[in-house]
């Protein structure tokens, strides 16, 4: 069992070798994985970049159009994602010409009221981040105080890693961030949460992108007890609220998605009713919308059933102002009155 | 059911009793319209008739003489429920671009076998009729075996996920080599072969076929020599191995005296030869099961039934009958290596092996959808004239649940039997990476191989050694449906 | 001594990036992964130390890279594994296991025999840090 001096075929010299006994791999050359080896080489000074081009490849172009056909009006915020866009974009660049070298944070903060899109938005942001590879899945996670501080000693960091391992590689979306922080209660578990969720967002940036969400007057004080939160987010994005008209536009988008109609008169209860629940408490923009059409769907299924007579597709299609009509949102100009419509009673369902 | 003859016609009830000889359509044997119960068996054979033989009434005849019949009419045949006895045979395909050549589909019913017996199931369906003179060449393509009859067998002793549990190994095929050379070893030099293969990095070492107890090793030296072999690689690298200790013997007592003798030295694993038969396999598989030995089975002889297109039993069927009868391993190919096989073909033995659902697919040769219901799978053993060289073929056809055997690729290394494991190891080690990591394996197999063999002059040397070794030959057996391409 | 458990113990070691690929296989999978520890290389030592529950519903490698860093931190010297785990129904097993970190020694196994009646020997296979008690293996590393 002599080793010969070389072997047949073999350019290794035979005291190199000791049949198999060497520790696996320990005679290890250095890293040399393909990645290392096409390592993102700088561009020369005088080389070009076809921009168009690269936002083309991207396909971030499907993303403002999926921006543009989910969401009415938003006109300032679709603006800012747009700027957000061509940043990274730029940005991509910079870095193939050796300019940019740190990996830009990119944790934002969504202030509006409910029900203007911050989610559908958060929604798009993860796509966009994705496919400007600024993200490696792109999938979003959303999160309130719940899933994230827990109950007892203990059990918060465990509670808020898990939520955040689940987001990695997309974007954690955290809703009414402020409750995170008690004023009044300085053990509170959320401070906790605050701090690995800090320690998160600066260390590992390149593995998730954090968006806080909530109304604006709040998360201004939320940021003015945690400067630390503050000083983390690189953009704030406003999302106002909806105008009459936008919330019309958003409403009549929604029927014909489900198969619906407005006629003629009810068109114009539909607008009236938006205006009157504009004006009430606990208005919630495109969700209230949302719900009322739910509620005139109930409505209008109940009348069909009560009329004795046969429907046509017409009947089971329109929408007649009767069908908003029945709202408590019209019973009274007092929005607490209450109203004999069974429908109307369920307080969750307000609109 | 009404008494029909070939063309369908009803015959008179008189007529099917009266003595003397009739074709075995008209005894009821041909029936177009059954439709196959749940609980049927449905055979699938490939039948070449005589000159003159009508292929349906060939069909009916193979029907009648895999059950009921004989060859004259009897009137003792009415003492029976006849119409629950008889196969029936109710289709007959053309095979597609052979001359006189015929798919037969015969049903069976679930009474005709005995609950958990692969001898009374082959002695119906196998027993007389393959020397049937009215047929030229007859095979046994494929099987339909019910749930209900399935689960009157054992089925694997331990099965594949029980084997990696056991050995505590995941993610990869496991390697093996058999021992060479395969006859003249004395039990001292041959556990020096099991030693140096295992430390080396292969998981096996197996006995070959013909090794049972000859006297230039009796079978108790061996296993001696061969746990010493094993319990030193296992000192050497922390990692659970076995040595497949060969059993086969010439009675049924010899071995369980093998086997039981390889449970007290510490074997994981035991074999067994498919020339053992049935039953003692079945035993053996019983017995594996109560002693918590893994159960190899090396084909030995299998293709004397398989290898002819037009006559025997092929493959796939066989390896149902082994997955009935209860063996954790079993060698089904490599497409790569010496031995006959052409890819489609192999994979669709490897999805009966390995499912537990497997679809009709035409072009992988199989005729049914084959519910295994829970019966754990059979891992697969390629074997013959394959090294790591071929790494990602092997990988791309066989998968991941699997036994690479690399008898010459493992003792034929130039810088020793070890050095021949660690390259085989190496090389499968860095292939599953390369796959899990999302490359093109297949297409980058070499690049794979080549880088790291720089980590591995182990690996170097071997595809230094063989790199260029292929065995392109066309498979004798193929599947009629598609043109396929033969060679890798 | 370097023991040869696992997936990949004859390649060289896998950096963090080579094993992020890895666990991103097993993700996209939808294997769940776990991280495991032990100072007890024994090959039937089944039940490593489990570094908390298996992580379930994840998309992306970072958080169980995370948990295999934070793995390492605590138990320096000890072997600790990544598992990931296949819950399909006919497989209900692990599907890759592979070592992420081992000791800075691996003093390996003592074979012991015990010769018995007819020349057959009865092994045993005894990790030399089993002779010390827990805690004070691998240069007293906990």
């Amino acid at each position: 069992m002599t080793p010969p001096d070389r072997l047949p075929g073999s350019k290794i010299p035979a005291s190199r070798m000791n049949f198999g006994m060497s520790r696996p791999g320990g005679n290890s050359a250095g890293p040399e994985s393909p990645e290392e080896a096409e390592k993102k080489e700088t561009l020369a000074p005088d080389a070009k970049i076809d921009l168009a081009k690269e936002r083309a490849e991207t396909g971030i172009d499907d993303v403002f159009s999926a921006l543009d056909s989910e969401l009415v009006g938003l006109a300032p915020v679709k603006n800012r994602i747009r700027e957000i866009a061509a940043l990274l974009l730029v940005d991509r660049a910079r870095a193939q010409f050796g300019l940019s070298t740190s990996r830009p944070s990119l944790h934002m903060c969504f202030t509006g009221s409910p029900g203007t899109g911050k989610t559908t938005v958060a929604m798009r942001m993860a796509d966009l981040l994705y496919r400007l590879g600024y993200l490696r899945r792109g999938h979003l996670v959303s999160a309130t105080r719940d899933d994230l501080v827990g109950q007892y000693v203990g059990h918060t960091a465990p509670k808020t890693k898990e939520v955040l391992k689940r987001a990695m590689g997309g974007v954690l979306f955290i809703d009414e961030a402020y409750y995170l922080y008690r004023e009044d209660n300085e053990r509170d578990y959320g401070q906790e949460t605050i701090e690995i969720l800090l320690q998160v967002m600066e260390n590992q940036r390149e593995d998730l992108v954090v968006i806080l969400a909530g109304y604006k007057d709040r998360m201004d004080s939320f940021f003015v007890s945690n400067p630390g939160m503050s000083s983390r987010i690189a953009h704030h994005i406003d999302f106002p609220d909806y105008t009459l008209d936008e919330l019309d536009d958003i409403g009549k988008l929604m029927i014909r998605a489900e198969g619906y109609q407005f006629s003629p008169e009810a068109e114009k209860t539909f607008r009236e009713y938006l205006d009157r629940r504009m004006k009430q408490p606990r208005f919630a923009n495109a969700r209230s919308v949302r719900n009322a059409i739910e509620r005139a769907r109930l409505r209008h299924a109940s009348r069909l059933m009560g009329a004795e007579q046969t429907v046509g597709k017409d009947e089971l299609t329109t929408l007649l102002p009767e069908d908003f009509r029945g709202s408590r949102v019209f019973a009274n100009s007092d929005s607490s009155a209450d109203s004999d419509d069974p429908l109307a009673s369920d307080d969750s369902l307000a609109d | 059911m009404a008494d029909t003859d070939v063309n369908g016609a009803k015959k008179k009830k008189a007529d099917r009793w009266s003595a003397g000889v009739i074709p075995y359509a008209e005894m009821g044997y041909w029936m177009p319209d059954y439709q196959p119960k749940d609980t049927d068996t449905i055979c699938a054979f490939r039948i070449t008739p005589q000159p003159g033989v009508p292929p349906e009434e060939a069909a009916a005849a193979v029907a009648g003489e895999s059950s009921t019949a004989t060859w004259t009419v009897v009137w003792t045949d009415r003492l029976t429920n006849y119409e629950t006895y008889q196969a029936k045979a109710f289709k007959v395909e053309q095979v597609p671009n052979a001359e006189n050549q015929y798919i037969a589909y015969i049903a069976y019913a679930i009474d005709l076998f005995e609950e958990g017996s692969i001898a009374n199931m082959t002695s119906s369906i196998i027993g007389n009729v393959f020397g049937f003179k009215a047929l030229k060449a007859l095979r046994l393509e494929d099987m339909r075996i019910p749930l209900h009859y399935i689960k009157t067998f054992q089925g694997p002793a331990h099965g594949i996920i029980m084997e990696r549990e056991h050995l505590n190994k995941y993610g990869r095929p496991l390697l093996g080599a058999t021992t060479k050379p395969k006859l003249g070893l004395s039990a001292r030099n041959y556990g020096r072969v099991v030693y140096e293969a295992l430390r080396g990095g292969l998981d096996f070492t197996k006995d070959d076929e013909n090794i049972n107890s000859q006297p230039f090793m009796r079978w108790r030296d061996r296993y001696l020599y061969s746990m010493e072999g094993v319990n030193r690689a296992m000192e050497a690298t922390g990692e659970i191995k076995g040595h497949y200790l060969n059993v086969t013997a010439a009675t049924m007592e010899d071995m369980y005296e093998r086997a039981q003798f390889a449970k007290e030295v510490g074997s994981v694993i035991i074999m067994i030869d498919l020339t053992i038969g049935f039953t003692a396999i079945q035993s053996m598989a019983k017995w594996a099961r109560a002693n918590s030995m893994i159960l190899h089975l090396h084909r030995a002889g299998y293709a004397t039934y398989a290898r002819q297109k037009n006559h025997g039993v092929n493959f796939r069927v066989l390896a149902k009958w082994m997955r009935l009868a209860g063996v954790d391993h079993i060698h089904s190919g490599t497409v790569v290596g010496k031995l006959e096989g052409d890819p489609n073909m192999i994979r669709g033995y490897y999805d009966t092996l390995r499912l537990l659902k497997v679809e009709k697919n035409p072009r992988l040769g199989i005729y049914f959808d084959q519910d295994w219901g829970s019966m754990p799978g059979v891992m697969p053993v390629a074997s013959g004239g394959i090294h790591a060289g071929q790494m990602h073929d092997l990988l791309h056809y066989l998968g991941e649940d699997v036994v690479l055997q690399f008898g010459g690729g493992t003792i034929g290394h130039p810088m020793g039997i070890a050095a021949g494991a660690t390259a085989n190891r190496v090389a499968v080690e860095a292939m599953i990476k390369a796959r899990n990591e999302g490359r093109d394996y297949r297409k980058e197999g070499d690049d794979i191989l080549k880088a790291a063999a720089k980590h591995s002059r182990e690996l170097q040397v071997a595809l230094d050694t063989w790199g260029d070794i292929t065995f392109n030959y066309e498979s004798t057996d193929t599947p009629d449906v598609v043109e396929t391409p033969t060679s890798v | 001594m370097h023991i040869t458990q696992g997936t990949f113990s004859y390649l060289p070691d896998l950096t963090d990036d080579e094993i992020r690929k890895q666990i991103q296989y097993a993700l996209d999978n939808g294997w769940p992964c776990s991280v495991e520890f032990t100072d007890d290389p024994h090959p039937r030592n089944v039940y490593w130390e489990m570094w908390g529950l298996p992580m379930f519903d994840l998309e992306d490698a970072a958080g169980v890279l995370a948990e295999v860093n934070a793995c390492r931190k605590a138990k320096p010297e000890h072997y600790i594994r990544l598992n990931a785990y296949d819950a399909s129904y006919g497989k209900q097993t692990t599907a890759l296991s592979f070592i992420v970190q081992r000791p800075s020694e691996e003093p390996g196994f003592r074979l012991d025999r015990q010769e018995w009646h007819d020349r057959t020997i009865r092994y045993t296979l005894h990790p030399y840090v089993a002779d010390q008690p827990h805690g004070e293996r691998y240069n007293g590393h906990k």
